[in-house]
């Protein structure tokens, strides 16, 4: 079969931001079905609740304290990140520089406050059904805690080689802060679930 | 099909567990998937194996297999619907399905000896059959207009497609894209629905990094069993490789 080039694509950009870009459709299926796994715990965290006697099943509810700094501290985080969601955006590279040891504490601190979450949670995993879907949603959150940050770290310390200054960089440092949107909102439902449920 | 069916009470009450159930349900799963899965192979035989299967034989096979699926499930409905339950090896004479039984096994025999010359048919046309060209069929979808069988990389120029069938629109000639790089491996990036062109997306080079990221993360997994540590521990190489396959290797891949 003969051809006959009738497109000439050689003026197109070599890596497309948003919804030009496949690692953002990764991101986006990513957060699907992950977001489908938050769902379906906390489906089970009601449907136990449901059937139980009494609830938090022979425990009192977790302490307030840490889980409420934890929320206070997400939301505080969004604000670097949606300032280096727009610098990535603007290809500000500097200023990518500048947020990107920020996001990295901005990730750390939660974990700290996270193993003092655990410890007054006032019951084990083994203990029954009500400490089994607690430490599996608080888990799994803290599961994307930690890969999120390991994100973090690593393209932040990208930023300061010589492979930084680059588009497809720039937007996977996008689809991070994209992602930790999504780390934060998804806490803001277990919060509710996890500390006021029970005090229902 | 079969479910839908005896999902009606006075049907499931009749056929329920019967050697009806059996005979519908392979008659549709029969009818409706191995005979497209037949003609899919017939079909496109000639496009991964560059040979044609025999016309003469395909015709005898469709018979064999048409004939011989009818006679061997079609009774099969009867002897349900005279009280014969599904899952049995053995009955007494007087129960009075010996005729039909004797009859569907001689008809599965006749199935039977259609599959066996479609298989004997595929391997000799593989290696013996009839060269067939790009496009035997003249068939209209994209996939004609490569060789047969196809390059690895399918086709050296993206095709551009205006409408259902791109091969029956100009005889003998392929609208295609140009201007991708040699020197970079790159694939169209387009809009979701109107798939018009928006990026060069760089396709990446061969790594070992992803198997390295398979064997870690295989024996973080199997490790977990044992003891939940393995789950904290065995992080560490995963992420490692993980790392590696990401960091950019300064190919033309990675320019932007």
């Amino acid at each position: 079969v003969r051809t006959r080039p009738i497109l000439d694509v050689s003026d197109l950009p070599l890596h497309g931001g948003g919804s030009q870009s496949v690692t953002w459709w990764g991101t986006l299926g990513f957060m699907l079905i992950e977001g489908t796994g938050f769902a379906l715990v906390i489906a089970m965290y009601l449907y136990l609740r449901a059937l139980a006697p009494e609830w938090p099943l022979s425990a009192p509810p977790p302490s307030l304290m840490w889980g409420t700094l934890i929320t206070a501290w997400l939301l505080l985080t969004e604000v670097p990140n949606i300032l280096i969601y727009r610098a990535a955006g603007e290809q500000k590279l500097g200023r990518v520089r500048l947020l990107m040891p920020v996001m990295t504490v901005a990730g750390i601190v939660p974990l700290v406050l996270r193993w003092y979450e655990f410890k007054t949670l006032w019951v084990m995993w083994d203990s029954n059904a009500y400490g089994s879907v607690v430490w599996l949603l608080l888990g799994l959150h803290a599961t994307h805690l930690v890969t999120d940050l390991g994100d973090t770290v690593v393209l932040g310390v990208m930023m300061f080689t010589r492979h930084g200054r680059n588009k497809r960089r720039l937007g996977d440092v996008q689809d991070n802060a994209l992602y930790w949107h999504f780390v934060v909102l998804t806490w803001l439902p277990i919060y509710v679930l996890l500390y006021w449920v029970p005090r229902l | 099909m079969t479910g839908v069916m005896v999902a009606s009470v006075p049907i499931d009450t009749q056929v329920h567990d019967t050697y009806f159930v059996v005979a519908h349900f392979h008659y549709v799963l029969i009818g409706g998937a191995v005979f497209p899965l037949m003609g899919a192979m017939y079909y496109w035989f000639p496009k991964f194996t560059g040979r044609v299967m025999s016309e003469r034989l395909g015709r005898v096979v469709a018979g064999l297999v048409f004939v011989g699926f009818n006679l061997t499930f079609f009774p099969m409905h009867l002897l349900g619907l005279h009280g014969m339950p599904r899952r049995i090896y053995a009955y007494t004479a007087d129960m009075g399905w010996g005729p039909l039984n004797l009859f569907v096994s001689g008809s599965a025999v006749v199935l039977a000896a259609g599959f066996l010359l479609f298989f004997i048919d595929a391997i000799r046309s593989a290696h013996a059959g009839k060269p067939a060209g790009d496009n035997p069929w003249g068939a209209p979808t994209l996939e004609w207009a490569t060789a047969s069988p196809p390059p690895a990389y399918n086709f050296a120029q993206i095709p551009v497609v205006t409408g259902p069938d791109p091969l029956w629109q100009h005889q003998d000639e392929i609208a295609v894209a140009c201007g991708l790089r040699l020197d970079r491996r790159e694939i169209l990036i387009t809009s979701v629905a109107s798939a018009r062109p928006q990026a060069r997306e760089s396709s990446p080079g061969n790594t070992i990094w992803p198997l390295w990221t398979a064997i870690a993360t295989s024996i973080m997994l199997i490790a977990s069993i044992f003891t939940p540590w393995a789950v904290v521990w065995g992080m560490i190489p995963v992420a490692i490789a993980l790392t590696f396959w990401f960091w950019p290797k300064g190919t033309p891949e990675d320019e932007a």
